[in-house]
């Protein structure tokens, strides 16, 4: 069968195979070298800085929409809300809120888990029951993590 | 009597247009090859076809250089019919920023930077384009500028690699018969 690679890319095949070549070493130069340090270190830098996300700092509990309570995000309590068909438990710690229990049949928004981001959402949608953490907005306030 | 048919036009074909539809063919099929590749996340990709651009770069300079990596834009995005697809717009923004990079760092020393460090500044420029389109058009959100750290990742990595190749590929000369 007639190869039918552009006659460019065979050019350069031929050449990346071809043996006795240069170690890869050999191929970067010292300003090279230093680019790349630089950048690893730019890079790992900018995890820090750009997945701090919104820090939360309070949990807002709300029933039909309505607001029930706030709780702040910094000692560890339990709160107990009441909904159409029973108890839906929120517990707190320093910096992250979870639901703890709740009478809904699937579960969803327990086993969601801890919540540590501002604007996630948890849903108990069956007990009408929602838990969501807030924080110091600036312009991305009115986005959630369903909006996401 | 008077021949039905009009007149052809003939564009004159020269050397230069032999030799950058060459390298851009190249680089297309580079392209379309990668489109075929699984990617872990969204615009993710190794971007082989900047080898190509590299390779012209070192070769017959920037100029050539952004004609092929543009045809490959437009040509390459044909080809998998994502042509005026927001992909293709990403593309073109992520080419276009690095082209500018590389204009740039071709007033680098070569004796101390080589096609490596060339391939991750472009590398940088293409993610950094790309996230501004995403940025503006795509995504208005700054949810987008979480993803910022993988694509660094990513870019620095594969920039590394087609840099090496690169360089490994200009470190042998061309053959004989295939010089253009």
């Amino acid at each position: 069968m007639k190869s039918s690679l552009p006659e460019g890319l065979r050019e350069l095949f031929q050449q990346a195979t071809r043996r006795g070549d240069v170690p890869w070493q050999a191929l970067l130069r010292p300003g090279d070298w230093a680019l790349l340090a630089i950048s690893a270190a730019l890079v790992a830098a900018s995890f820090p800085l750009l997945w701090r996300g919104g820090i939360a700092d309070r949990a807002i509990v709300k029933r039909d929409g309505q607001l029930i309570t706030e709780l702040a995000l910094n000692t560890p309590r339990r709160y107990e809300v009441q909904g159409p068909i029973g108890t839906t438990v929120i517990e707190v710690q320093p910096g992250r809120a979870r639901v703890l229990s709740d009478p809904g049949p699937r579960q969803y928004c327990v086993q969601q888990g801890w919540l540590t981001r501002a604007n996630a959402v948890a849903i108990c949608a069956p007990n009408h029951i929602s838990l969501q953490l807030g924080g110091r907005g600036g312009a991305n306030a009115s986005y959630d993590s369903i909006n996401y | 009597m008077r021949a039905m048919t009009a007149s052809t036009i003939e564009l004159p074909v020269g050397d230069d247009d032999r030799r950058i539809a060459r390298y851009a063919a190249a680089a297309i099929a580079l392209s379309v090859a990668e489109a075929a590749l699984p990617s872990p996340l969204p615009g993710i990709k190794p971007g082989l076809a900047n080898i190509i651009v590299l390779v012209v770069l070192a070769r017959h300079g920037w100029r050539d250089a952004a004609w092929v990596s543009l045809l490959r834009v437009v040509a390459g995005s044909l080809a998998i019919g994502q042509f005026l697809a927001p992909g293709f717009f990403l593309a073109l923004a992520g080419a276009l920023c690095s082209l500018a990079m590389l204009a740039l760092a071709q007033a680098l020393p070569a004796r101390w930077f080589g096609p490596v460090t060339a391939s991750v500044l472009a590398a940088f420029a293409h993610i950094g384009g790309q996230i501004l389109v995403a940025r503006t058009w795509l995504v208005p959100h700054d949810g987008v500028f979480f993803l910022i750290p993988m694509f660094a990742v990513a870019a620095l990595f594969f920039g590394t690699i087609n840099g090496l190749i690169a360089a490994r590929l200009l470190a042998t000369p061309p053959r004989a018969d295939s010089a253009t």
